[in-house]
Order: C-alpha cells, then structure tokens, then sequence
C-alpha cells in the first residue's frame, strides 16, 4: 500500500523471520509509519482518518446490533426497543449506530467536497477517486437497507418508495423489483435479504478503503497546492508522528460533536414516524428519507415532465442515477491543469456556489414540491368550471367581472380566481356553482426551485468544470510545496490553518 | 478561511430552514403563542425526570387512557426500574408494587393438557394489550385503532409538548353546539362543523376547511381526532393529593409517556457528561502534543 | 554542561511527558469504552427478569412431578410418596459419592417445618447436562431419576448413586408461600 521503499529494518530475529515470510510489519510501517506525506495538507485532510474511525464505529457496534436484532417483521420493531430498554448498553450501541451513520456521510461529504476543491480527483488519482465514488455509493445502499431494519412507518414505506424506482425501468423494472423484494411487495423476505446485505456491505466498503489507500498511496498524497512532493526532505514529513498527531486531534473534535449527537440529541437527526411500527395499510404524511440523501431525492422528484419517449418516473430515476454516476467521470470532465482552486479565483466562486447548490437540494428533498417557497401575493379563492363552446365561457366571464374575479380559461375550463371571500361566494351563487373555492398560493414552488438547483447541479459538472479550464486564467502556482510555505503569511497560533 | 465561512453558512441556512420545513406539516396552535407549556424537568442537558410527576401520571394513564392504548413493548417490571412510578428507592417495596399490579392482569397460558388456562401476569410479562388484536382496537373505536404508546413520544413531533397540546387543546365543552363550534378570533371567523364520531383539535395533523362555512383560507388550524376529549378537571383523583387540573393532568401523563419513550434518559445524559469532559481533556492533551510535534516544521 | 543543553533536557522531558500523557488517555479512554461492549452480551434485563418463577405445587400427584423451565433451564417438583421418602432417608450418607442427607436437600416452608413430600431439583444431569428421565418412565436404578445419556442414576432424594455424574442434582434457591401451596424458583 506504500508508493515508496519502506525504511523498516527488522532488528529482532523474530522480526526477520516474519519479515523474509509476510512481510506485513514492513507494509504497515511503509504505509502509515513512514510514508512521506505533504508537510503542507490542513485540517480537511483529516477527514480519511475520521472516515476511518466512522467505518470501524459503524461495523463494531453494527455486530453488537446483530446479536440482539431479530430480522422479522412481526419482531424487528420490539426487537430494536428490546435493545434500547433491556440489552446492557443497547441504547449507546443503538444511538452510535444510528447517529454514526449521519456523522458517516457528514464526514464523506466534506471529504468529497475537499477532493473537488483542491483537484485531487486529477491526473494521476482518478483511481483513487473513482474507488472513493464506489466507496459512496456502497455507503448509500449500506444506510438505505439499514434504514429498512427497525421496521418503522418511515423504513418501511420508505423502502417502498426507492423499490418502486427499479420498477419503473421499462419491462424489466417489474421482474427486477419483485425479484428484490423477493415478494409482490415489501415484506419479511425483503427485510431478512436486506438485513443480511446490510451485514455485508460493510466489509466490501472496507476491502474498497484498502484499495482507495493503496491507489493515493502509490501516488502520493495531493496537497493544498496541487503541486507534487518534488524533494521530500522539504516537502514532506514521515507520516507517523506527524499526521497521527494531527489526524488524531481531529478525530477527538469529531468524536465530541459525535457524542453530542448521541448522548444530547439522539433522535434529532431521524423521523419521528419511525418510531410508528411499520403499517402497509397506512402510508406517512410525508415521505423523506434520512438527512443525506435529500439532495437525490430532490433530484429524483423534479423531472415531472415527460422527456421525449421517457415517462417522467423514469426520468427521475435516470437524473437521481445521473447526479451519481457523473462523480466518476469527473476526472475527464474537467479540462484545467492547474489542480488547486486556490490558483483559480473564478473556479472557486463556482465551486462555492455548487456546494450552496447541494446544500438548498437537501433542504428542497425535506420539503413539500408543491409548497410555495417564494410567495408572490396574498392566497387567492379559485373556482373551476367547464364550458362548451364561447357564449357559455363569456357568460363564465361575465359573471366572473362583475364580482371582481380574475377569470382565465384553457382547454374547455374556466378558472376564475377571487380576493375577496363575498365576491366568491357571491359569482358561485350568481354561476350555480356548489362547491367551495380551492385556496390557490400563488408564487414559485419548490418544485421550480429544485428543477433550477438541478439544473445548476448538472451544469456544474457538465458546463463549468469543461469550460472553465479552457477559458478562465489561473494564477501561478508555486515551484514546490516548501516554497509556498515560505511565501505565505505568517498564520498566528489558529487551530485550523487559512485557506 | 473562505471555505470553513461557506459551510458554515450552508449549515445554518440548513438549520434554519428544517424547523421551518417541519413546521408546515404538522398542526399549527389555535391561538398563536396562548399555550403555556409546562416547564419540563427533564428537558436540556442536565434534565431529569420529576419521579412525582411520572407517578401521577401513570395513575392517569391507567385510570383513562389504559382502556384503549396499549403498551406493549413494556414489562410490569418496568415500572419498578430506576425512574419508574413504582421506583420508591426500596427494592422490597418496589418489588411488592410491581408484582401487585401486574396480578392485576391475566394472561392466556398452555397448560399441561393443552387447555389454554388464565393466570395472573406476572413482573416479567409485557404489558396485556386492552384489545386482543388490532382489528379489534379499530372495529371498538370507529375504524381508528388507538395508537399504542409505548414509543408515543418520540413518534410524535414536539413529543411531550405535543401530547400536552393536544389532551389540553380540546374546545371547552360549551363552545360546542350540536356539534358545531363559533369561530370569532383573529384568524377565524365562521363555523366548523364536527364530522360524526370526530373531535375538533388544534394540535391534530389533518384539514379542516371541507367542515367549515367561511372563508378557507382563514379554516380553523388543526383537524378531526377520533378520540373524543379525555381529561377534565378532576377526572383522576391523585393519590398523593395534587389539584387534578386538566392541565395537570395532561402535563402529568406526558411526564409519564416521556419517561416510557425513553426510560434511560438519565443514565444517556449522565454518561454524555463523563463523555464529553474526558474528550474534552484528550482534545487538549493530544492538541498539546501535536504543537509539540510539528514545532519544529513550517507547515 | 552549558545552559542551553540543561534548558534542551528540561524541554524534552515536558514534550515527552505530553506524548505519554496522550497516549495513556487514549489507552486509558479505550479501556473503558471496551466495557459497554462486553456487557452488553450479559443477560439483558428481560432475561434476568424471567429467572425466577412462582410455581404452584398443591397439584402435582403423589409420586409423581412436574417439569418447568425457568430461563431455558428445566426444574423437577417431585412429590414422593412414603416409600420414596423412607428410601431416601435411609441411605448411609457416608457412602455416597456426594455426600448429603435428605433434609439438606429441602427447604423449610413459611412455619419453618420441611415438607419431606415435595423435593425440587435442578432438572439438567451433573454429568453433561442432559435432562435425566423420572416418573412414568425409567427412574433407574435407585427410583428416582436416570439420565439415558451416559446411565447416571439418581436416587429419590436427587442424589448421585451410581453412573459418571460427579455431584448431585442441585438443588435450587426456592421459597415456600405463606400457605404452602406454591414455591418461588429463582436461579
């Protein structure tokens, strides 16, 4: 896993013997001892250890959940209160595991944000990259199926909901659904695959991390300069003590956020329906899923038009996938040489604006798309009636401006929109109508909004990352990673470096 | 510098907008800023539950509410564990009480020759639901099996809060006429019609404007429960001789519901403590150590 | 020695102690975060609450018993009939492999009387924790229970009497009610 000669000199005999046979001791100390790290890398490189401690956290007390879970649907749901009530500990095993799993993705975002930022997905890390993408990926099917395990209202018509995506694919959408649920619908043989898949995914997603490690490793760390160790006696430092000090403060400061979470504010991160035992008769108000995937499913919610021969639930499924599967081409899409965006001023306002952009997708994912977000005037009374042919429509309209309403027609219905609750009622009279008035909010929804922030989303990639290498003008880089350090302002005793 | 700046003001644009988001799915207050809650002891980081409180509200619960609800994650045991209503410091008591009530219970039994015999419950036997099934719960409450409640709490939004607002955020009796309620406050101004079998309540998820005859826009908050209202002034006589107020009442069988929701709130927040003041230290330990370490590098 | 080196050696003894302060936190930290590991594969409280039982005994027939299961583990209440408690009575205690009379074996009820009839004992065989077989089938050799795993033979007191068991049927922690009419079995 090391790009480089370990130092390693096995003193004992017994050291030597292993050393000729496995040299393991050697691989390790190449790895994580010795290995020559950028001297320059700041607090956001800390978050590969913080992952680290996240997956270890996640399996450890994940095996402890397993030997008290019951994998049923008629236990599931007692089972998991059995472990907060009766197991010894059960609660903190169940409130890390379930809290870890938030502080998981807010760890991976902020490290995939980092790679973006300074460009470590170029030349010649894309490997390293795209292992960390399929890393992502494993963790978003590892925390939707375990999700699916406490078997609450949300776990289960949530599950529903994303197996019904699959089933939207053209003729083989169904097949494929039912042969995952293993059932018409989502019931027990769904939960025990789900719950055995759940158990597995995790050490597929560790065997990624080695091979994520091993990639970087053999090509050395990026850096916040972009540039390459070119004299690692004055570029680098050996890894061990230097970035196990470092990494390791910064774990603590997670941990304590972590803790905050789990021991202050345990349950603040899920939704209160799930602690509602799963119901198939009766279907949650409305349906989210956990805090980390709201910006895909944002996403998957705002193709609401057909797109040529593609019905509109497929093309959700197809953006959401998109939104994905664009991460791994991303080495390709973006066109600049220079890899930091701190030597790219406009890349870097761009770069802002695209987090902004996840960021207003998440809280679009958590809200209604019909709701209205910016309003542009008062709530309106609306009534709707038909009509055939023009002299019953201007009747319609004759009314309609006597009373003051705001009358509209397309397609054979007359709309007419009111301010006024007498003015209503007085034109339904006045019209025959019996009905109430529908309350219309006039102003853009957040369906508009997220379709914008998609927009803005794809763009980004598919826009600015190959357009703006050709055209914007970098600032120079600096000759080597020492030099920038000489350069720089003197940074007064502050924990987390500028930049 | 600009990049910590930026997160941090994704974060509390996020922050600020997920209460905003949750608030427009649930239940809106009848009357803005009117509902007094009650000072909850066990709320914020130090918080403990009031042991009194929790008692007399499980006199409620099992003086009203037992009827219907169940709560069938729970054990009779659990009512003698720590911040329990039968947690009276001496295990020889507790004991006594648990296994009392719980005799006050029978439940179905095989016995030797296959008859299925009854006996009395026992501490360990989970709590015997009011209906044999769920079918029955609903088929004896107008098609809405009651929920069960031994999650309520953390399966409701706003928790206790909400059970409070809700078991006292019924009309008064007499602002109810043959089945119709007066509105005539700021934002209302008409009358509400109660469905068949339903209960107006300002807390209650739902939608009113089908059961209204003015303007929709200004439809009363709130929606239909099927429960009709529960708690009134002296509907319990307290044991240890609390004013049985409805307010009291409610306050006290949230306490109750609370503490059942999440019996081990206290050891959480005893073990946060110790948590958090020993990576506190390390925190300061190991960031000591690291300036040590990188002294001597320019970075 | 210059000031300088003496100023050198104070400083490296303060960073060395920071670095072994550290480590011994972590060390320190990680020993007590292992035991809420190691406890949660204790008996959870549900479990513990269910290992005791009250069981009634007026109608178990003479000379014969009934079987329970308190947590898992299986419990003989044998009623004896005379004859069993005579036989059980009159062995020579010195002779036995575990040695024990049979009013060692009983428990007093609420008025401190023992009630010679009723014997109750643990229900797995000492040997390797089969379920011996009692009335209504092979009691074995001495009358009382047999165990077809390996033919170890217990007489009507529980006791080991012949056969590779090492000790007697335990007799388990039980209480008398007031009236006597049942017993509380705890493990």
């Amino acid at each position: 896993m090391s790009g480089h000669e370990s130092t390693y000199k096995p003193n004992t005999g017994i050291e030597k013997w292993l050393d000729a046979r496995l040299p393991i001791v050697r691989l390790v100390h190449g790895s994580f001892v010795d290995f020559p790290t950028p001297k320059n890398l700041n607090y956001w490189w800390t978050f590969g250890g913080i992952l680290a401690v996240c997956l270890m956290t996640q399996i450890i007390t994940g095996i402890v959940l397993a030997m008290h879970y019951v994998p049923n649907t008629e236990m599931a749901f007692a089972s998991v209160e059995r472990i907060m009530r009766d197991v010894e500990y059960g609660w903190l095993m169940r409130y890390i595991h379930a809290n870890g799993a938030s502080m998981f993705f807010l760890a991976v975002y902020i490290h995939m944000f980092r790679g973006l930022y300074y460009g470590s997905y170029k030349a010649p890390r894309e490997i390293s990259w795209i292992l960390g993408v399929v890393i992502y990926l494993l963790m978003t099917g590892t925390a939707f199926m375990g999700y699916v395990l406490p078997w609450g209202q949300m776990s289960l018509h949530g599950s529903a909901v994303i197996t019904s995506l699959i089933g939207s694919l053209p003729l083989i959408g169904e097949p494929i659904q039912i042969w995952l649920q293993g059932a018409p619908s989502i019931g027990n043989a769904t939960l025990n695959r789900f719950f055995s898949l759940h158990y597995l995914l995790p050490f597929m997603i560790a065997g990624v991390v080695i091979l994520h490690i091993w990639a970087f490793h053999t090509t050395g760390n990026n850096n916040p300069t972009g540039v390459e160790i070119k004299d690692p006696k004055k570029d680098a430092v050996p890894f061990h003590p230097y970035y196990t000090v470092k990494d390791g403060f910064a774990i603590i400061v997670f941990l304590m956020i972590f803790a905050g979470f789990v021991f202050y504010a345990p349950d603040v991160l899920g939704h209160a329906d799930n602690y509602i035992e799963g119901n198939p008769l009766k279907t949650p108000a409305h349906i989210v899923p956990e805090w980390y995937l709201l910006p895909f499913y944002a996403i998957l919610r705002a193709i609401t038009f057909d797109i040529g021969p593609i019905p509109a639930k497929l093309g959700g499924v197809f953006a959401m996938f998109a939104a994905i599967a664009v991460l791994f081409i991303i080495p390709w899409l973006d066109t600049s040489k220079v890899r930091s965006l701190r030597y790219r001023p406009l890349a870097r306002q761009f770069f802002f604006g695209f987090v902004f952009v996840c960021l207003m997708l998440g809280v679009a994912g958590a809200s209604n798309p019909d709701d209205v977000v910016i309003p542009t005037g008062g709530d309106k009374l609306r009534y709707e009636a038909s009509f055939e042919g023009t002299a019953e429509r201007d009747a319609i309209k004759a009314v309609a401006a006597s009373h003051d309403g705001k009358f509209s027609a397309s397609k054979g219905v007359a709309t007419v929109m009111f301010d006024d609750y007498h003015d209503a009622t007085e034109f339904a009279e006045a019209a025959g109508i019996e009905e109430k008035p529908a309350v219309y909010h006039p102003g853009v929804k957040w369906l508009l909004v997220t379709q914008i922030l998609m927009f803005c989303y794809f763009a980004y990639f598919f826009l600015v990352l190959p357009i703006l290498g050709l055209v914007e003008r970098p600032k120079d880089e600096p000759e080597s990673i020492a030099k920038s350090i000489h350069h720089k302002e003197p940074t007064e005793g502050s924990a987390i470096p500028a930049e | 510098m600009k990049v910590i700046k930026a997160f941090v003001a994704g974060l509390a644009l996020v922050g600020l907008s997920a209460p905003a988001a949750m608030a427009a799915g649930g239940a809106k207050p009848l009357h803005d800023g009117e509902t007094h809650l009650p000072e909850w002891t066990f709320s914020g980081p130090f918080g403990k539950y009031d042991k009194d409180a929790v008692q007399r509200g499980f006199q409620v619960y099992t003086e009203v509410c037992a009827s219907c609800h169940g709560m069938k994650l729970l054990s009779y045991r659990n009512l003698g564990e720590h911040g329990g209503p039968f947690d009276k410091g001496d295990a020889e008591v507790t004991d006594a009480l648990v296994k009392e009530f719980a005799a006050q219970y029978t439940v179905n039994e095989v016995d030797d020759i296959g008859d299925i015999v009854e006996r009395p419950a026992r501490p360990s036997d989970r709590f015997v639901d009011p209906y044999p099934n769920v079918q029955a719960a609903a088929a004896g409450n107008g098609g809405a099996a009651p929920p069960d409640f031994s999650v309520i709490a953390k399966a409701r939004h706003g928790g206790a809060d909400y059970i409070y607002r809700l078991m006292t955020g019924y009309p008064d009796p007499e602002e109810i006429v043959d089945g119709i309620i007066e509105f005539n406050d700021e934002h209302s101004h008409g009358e509400l019609t109660q469905p068949a079998g339903l209960y107006y309540n300002p807390y209650f998820a739902g939608d009113t404007k089908e059961n209204w005859s003015g303007d929709p826009r200004h439809a009363p908050y709130g929606g239909f429960i099927a429960m009709p209202p529960q708690l009134t002034d002296g509907r319990v006589e307290y044991l240890d001789g609390t004013e049985s107020t409805r307010e009291q009442l409610a306050a006290d069988v949230a306490e109750f519901l609370a503490w059942a929701s999440d019996p081990k709130m206290e050891n959480r927040k005893s073990l946060g403590l110790g948590v958090m003041i020993y990576l506190f230290f390390l925190a300061l330990i190991v960031y000591f150590s690291y300036k040590q370490i990188w002294r001597n590098v320019e970075h | 020695m210059t000031d300088e080196t003496i100023h050198e050696t104070v400083d490296e003894d303060r960073r060395d102690f920071i670095h072994i302060a550290a480590g011994a936190a972590v060390v320190g930290g990680a020993g007590a975060l292992a035991w809420p590991f190691v406890a949660q594969m204790l008996p959870a409280m549900d479990t513990r609450a269910a290992s005791s039982l009250e069981v009634a005994v007026t109608g178990i027939p003479e000379g014969g018993e009934i079987r329970v299961l308190i947590g898992g583990k299986p419990f003989f209440l044998r009623r004896r009939t005379p004859a069993e408690i005579e036989s059980a009575e009159a062995v020579d205690v010195s002779t036995l492999r575990d040695p024990e009379t049979d009013d060692e074996r009983l428990r007093p009820m609420g008025d401190g009387n023992l009630n010679r009839a009723l014997l109750i004992v643990s229900g797995s065989c000492t040997h390797l924790g089969c379920v011996p077989v009692g009335p209504g089938s092979n009691t074995g050799d001495f009358g009382g229970w047999y165990c077809p795993c390996h033919g170890s033979h217990y007489d009507t007191s529980g006791r080991i009497r012949k056969g590779p068991a090492p000790t007697n049927l335990p007799v388990p922690t039980y209480e008398y009610n007031a009236d006597g009419s049942a017993v509380t079995i705890s493990l």
